[in-house]
């Protein structure tokens, strides 16, 4: 049986490391020596969808998605 | 650049049969024109039905040899049921990997069995357009090779050639199709699968390297079987490599894969001394010890289990008489030139592998765990850009400080070793032939 999975991918190329969403949402994003946030892979828990919608919805440049899966 | 200063095709190593993309071409001839083309090759059947073409290309077990070893068939059907919108079919020869030349050498000696392949994608795709991406010193050329073709007819469409500037990434095929839309030749952040759907002109577009056409030309003649009477039953067909380091001069070759790679490389046990190790797949590759190179088969599979990959067909061996930690600096700080400056992480990151390596190559360092911050670095930037570009050169250094862990070591120890010399730019059009330039000056 498929199940819906939801995982956060940050778009480098538009990322500018301000940080908000390490910040929001430490759970699933650290920060590198530059500042530029790691997004771990792992699938995001339905108790913790709402923390990582408000990190997608705070990035200042939209870099942030949150994209769902069927796996 | 005149034909001179290229490569000159070997005489391929396994048998004369195993030669097919290179059969006919030999020492210094200039570019075969049509008439040969079509005397050697005989002409294109375009009247067989796309379906039936594709299914002889997924028979054959082509694959891309880009450096990205993907299906064709797969490929292309993507792009035939991405969209109702007619295709555009792109032949790249933006071979912005410095130790590479073969498909320049193609587009050179024979650009109508490109062009071949072209129009045969363009054929089963039912494309709107055709698109040769060539790098400027091939630009004169493929256009009088298209004008050749244009008198006769024979192409579905007409193939237009645009000019790809000579960068690392323009070969990318984000940043082909952000070339060919008139943006920057830079990799965008995308699933490459909506490139099929949604790409050049925001319409499906495929992106196939020159040599995979060339092989595509050949499939469509003579068919899947003919294809797979040479190399084995999963790797069938034969592969062009770009060798440099091992002869004189760099050569390109023709191998049937499944061979032994010391036969395509002609070496002998007494041979292995001579080199400090082999670079395969380029400077997004992996370093592989001589003795991992001697038992090597010509396959993708064989080089991935070596940790390293045969990429676009590229070996480079390093002779002894070079510093191999100089020599990984150097790359290292031209793959950061070579970065589209878009992604923080590859930036940075690039930047300070850049710094460490060439404190590790030419400097003093003070720290006996250089070494081990130079892999966390790698860690740092592997898999963080839109594009690969990070993860080669992470593997690039991971593999570079295995098979040269112990003059890393002696480097940590005593400083730069006799054999060390300053640092160096890296230029992409001598790049190719400088170690045998140095042992011979």
């Amino acid at each position: 049986m498929s199940t819906w999975q939801e995982t956060l991918v940050v778009d480098a190329t538009v990322c500018d490391g301000h940080g908000v969403c390490s910040e929001l949402f430490p759970e699933h994003i650290s920060v590198d020596p530059w500042g530029f946030p790691i997004v771990d892979d792992e699938a995001i828990t339905p108790a913790l969808h709402e923390h990582a919608e408000r990190a997608v919805a705070s990035c200042p440049k939209h870099a942030l998605h949150l994209v769902g899966r069927r796996c | 650049m005149s034909t001179s200063t290229l490569p000159h095709a070997g005489q391929s190593a396994t048998t004369e049969a195993g030669m097919r993309l290179l059969s006919g071409i030999t020492g210094t001839h200039p570019a075969a024109g049509l008439p040969a083309h079509l005397g050697q090759w005989g002409k294109l059947n375009l009247r067989q039905p796309g379906p039936t073409i594709l299914r002889e290309l997924e028979a054959s077990g082509l694959v891309g040899h880009g450096g990205a070893w993907f299906p064709v068939s797969t490929k292309w059907r993507s792009v035939v049921s991405g969209s109702r919108r007619r295709p555009v079919v792109v032949a790249n020869g933006a071979e912005g990997e410095p130790l590479s030349r073969k498909d320049a050498f193609l587009l050179t000696r024979a650009p109508h069995l490109v062009l071949d392949g072209l129009s045969v994608a363009a054929h089963v795709l039912r494309a709107h357009q055709a698109i040769a991406y060539v790098p400027g010193s091939r630009l004169d050329g493929v256009n009088a090779a298209i004008m050749e073709r244009h008198e006769l007819g024979l192409d579905p469409v007409d193939i237009v050639a645009v000019e790809a500037p000579d960068r690392f990434l323009a070969g990318q095929e984000s940043a082909v199709v952000n070339a060919l839309s008139r943006r920057a030749a830079i990799p965008s952040f995308v699933d490459l699968r909506s490139i099929r759907e949604r790409g050049v002109a925001g319409r499906p577009t495929l992106v196939q390297n020159v040599e995979t056409l060339a092989h595509v030309a050949l499939i469509a003649r003579f068919g899947a079987d003919w294809f797979r009477s040479v190399g084995t039953s999963r790797s069938p067909g034969t592969i062009l490599l770009t060798v440099s380091g091992r002869w004189e001069r760099p050569m390109i070759l023709e191998g049937e894969l499944g061979s032994p790679m010391r036969t395509v490389l002609a070496l002998s046990r007494s041979d292995l001394d001579g080199f400090g190790g082999a670079l395969l797949g380029g400077y997004g590759g992996g370093w592989v010890t001589m003795p991992t190179l001697y038992d090597l088969v010509l396959t993708e599979d064989s080089a991935r289990q070596a940790g390293s990959s045969l990429g676009a067909g590229i070996a480079s061996l390093l002779p002894r008489t070079v510093c191999p930690l100089s020599e990984m600096a150097d790359v290292v700080r031209y793959m950061e030139g070579q970065g589209a400056g878009q992604c923080g992480p590859c930036v940075h990151g690039l930047a300070s592998l850049a710094d460490e390596m060439a404190t590790l190559a030419f400097g003093s360092p003070r720290r006996g765990d250089h070494v081990e911050r130079i892999l966390a670095l790698c860690t740092l930037v592997d898999g963080r850009g839109a594009c690969r570009h990070p993860d080669g050169v992470a593997r690039y250094v991971r593999s570079g400080l295995t098979v040269f862990a112990e003059e890393a070591k002696s480097h940590l120890r005593h400083g730069p070793c006799a054999l060390t010399r300053t640092p160096d730019a890296i230029t992409p059009n001598r790049r190719v032939s400088r170690y045998v330039e140095e042992r011979h000056s």
